[in-house]
């Protein structure tokens, strides 16, 4: 038997023979119903360019104001760095190191990694090298990325001052509200076992799937 | 497809002298550390993924405690100074009216948690229990728990929010309360529980308790 012909179901363990799955069909596990394959055409493009454009509009958000204050003739304004920073005095200087971890850096590393991994093959070309072991990376930091569930953060804060003071919205806050769009139609683009079968035959050298 | 009769039909790695790639799918021979493909940890133990499971559980039941105790924010107001808890600050959105975003906050900081915290103690007992739930079911809840649980963590960023943004000298500042450090821990150590559970688990249990 060639291990290489056979796949392991990753939620249940069953075996199954790794066919050739017909483009814009999905193959699921027949034991517990896992997507096992869903190739797309165009879609390792479609992933590339959604994750540039996620990448853009993060160092978008990260650089540009983002929340002005207004109240009794005081004013403030932040950015996203200004709120990364907000722990950074006395004991919770940890804390405000994670905040900047879950919504600028994680995120960024992810959609590099992507980017990384899906762009040279959207092009045509072998993937990059070590591809495999940078997916996996993508992958592990996913749940940690959490710059779509900042901006719902954000909505809630805006809701609790706007007793207290005006608010004035900067592009950055915008910039993160589409990011919280492309975010989620990445994620609903990518099928993990379709993306790594298609670096597995394009490392070794056939050129389509 | 067709809903299996039972899953004696079913071929597994692990019976077949193999073990599958839990990130990629790809088979090796029994006894691989590494996967050829993609270079992850390849293991399937009951023992060491449900000791996992329970000990970031047990981290993140403890950190919520204070969670709960302690304030989350510190709002100065004029020099008169408040002091608001997770509860406290739900409380004050419904004062205020907006019911809307308390139940959000309700949802994401109390609710989430606690039935998180039951949701995987539930798929960790089951493993060894005959459970009550099927095996179709319990991969539901499994892959809710996985994918709802990192949005508890809109409460500390409303945290980070607040502080950054209110900081109006006299008239208003705001600061983060001990709270927020336990609540974050608290999120992350359960995210990281319901990582360690290996779903496969309950698969191999379904057929050990059929046969
Ligand atoms: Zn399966
Ligand atoms: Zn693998």
């Amino acid at each position: 038997m060639n291990l290489d012909q056979i796949i392991a179901c990753p939620v249940c363990d069953a075996l199954h023979h790794d066919q050739d799955v017909k483009k814009h069909s999905t193959a699921k596990c027949a034991r517990c119903g896992t997507v096992l394959a869903a190739p797309k055409s165009g879609a390792m493009t479609r992933i590339a360019m959604l994750s540039l454009t996620a990448l853009i509009l993060l160092i978008a958000a990260a650089c540009f104001p983002f929340l002005a204050l207004e109240a009794q003739g005081f004013s403030h304004r932040a950015s996203v760095l200004d709120t990364v920073m907000a722990f950074s005095s006395g004991p919770m200087a940890p804390l405000s190191l994670a905040t900047g971890f879950l919504i600028v850096l994680l995120p960024a590393a992810r959609y590099c990694a992507l980017i990384y991994t899906l762009a040279p093959m959207a092009i045509g070309w072998r993937p990059a090298p070590q591809a495999a072991r940078v997916y996996t990376w993508a992958e592990r930091l996913k749940p940690w990325a959490m710059a779509e569930i900042f901006i719902i953060g954000v909505a809630v804060a805006l809701v609790k001052v706007s007793g207290l003071a005006r608010v004035e919205l900067g592009p950055a806050f915008w910039a993160f509200a589409a990011l919280l769009v492309v975010t989620i139609l990445t994620d609903s683009a990518i099928c993990r076992l379709t993306v790594r079968k298609t670096l597995k035959i394009r490392s070794s050298g056939q050129s389509e799937i | 497809m067709e809903p299996p009769e039972n899953s004696q039909q079913y071929l597994t790695a692990a019976e077949a002298g193999l073990v599958g790639c839990r990130a990629c799918g790809t088979v090796a021979p029994r006894g691989t550390r590494v996967c050829p493909c993609c270079q992850s940890r390849l293991e399937l133990s009951e023992t060491a993924s449900l000791q996992r499971v329970w000990a970031w559980l047990i981290a993140g039941l403890i950190a919520y405690i204070p969670a709960n105790i302690y304030p989350m924010l510190r709002t100065v107001t004029f020099g008169r100074a408040s002091e608001n808890t997770l509860m406290g600050g739900i409380l004050e959105l419904l004062h205020h009216g907006s019911y809307g975003v308390a139940f959000i906050v309700f949802f994401a900081s109390i609710v989430i948690p606690i039935a998180k915290f039951l949701a995987i103690a539930f798929l960790a007992l089951s493993v060894r229990k005959p459970p009550t739930l099927d095996t179709h079911g319990r991969l539901l809840l499994y892959e809710v728990v996985e994918f709802i649980g990192r949005w508890s963590m809109i409460d500390v960023f409303v945290v980070a929010i607040l502080t950054a943004l209110v900081q109006l000298d006299f008239a208003a500042a705001i600061s983060p309360g001990i709270a927020a450090v336990s609540f974050a821990l608290s999120v992350a150590f359960t995210m990281l529980a319901a990582q360690s559970f290996d779903p496969r688990l309950m698969w191999l249990a379904e057929k050990r308790d059929e046969s």
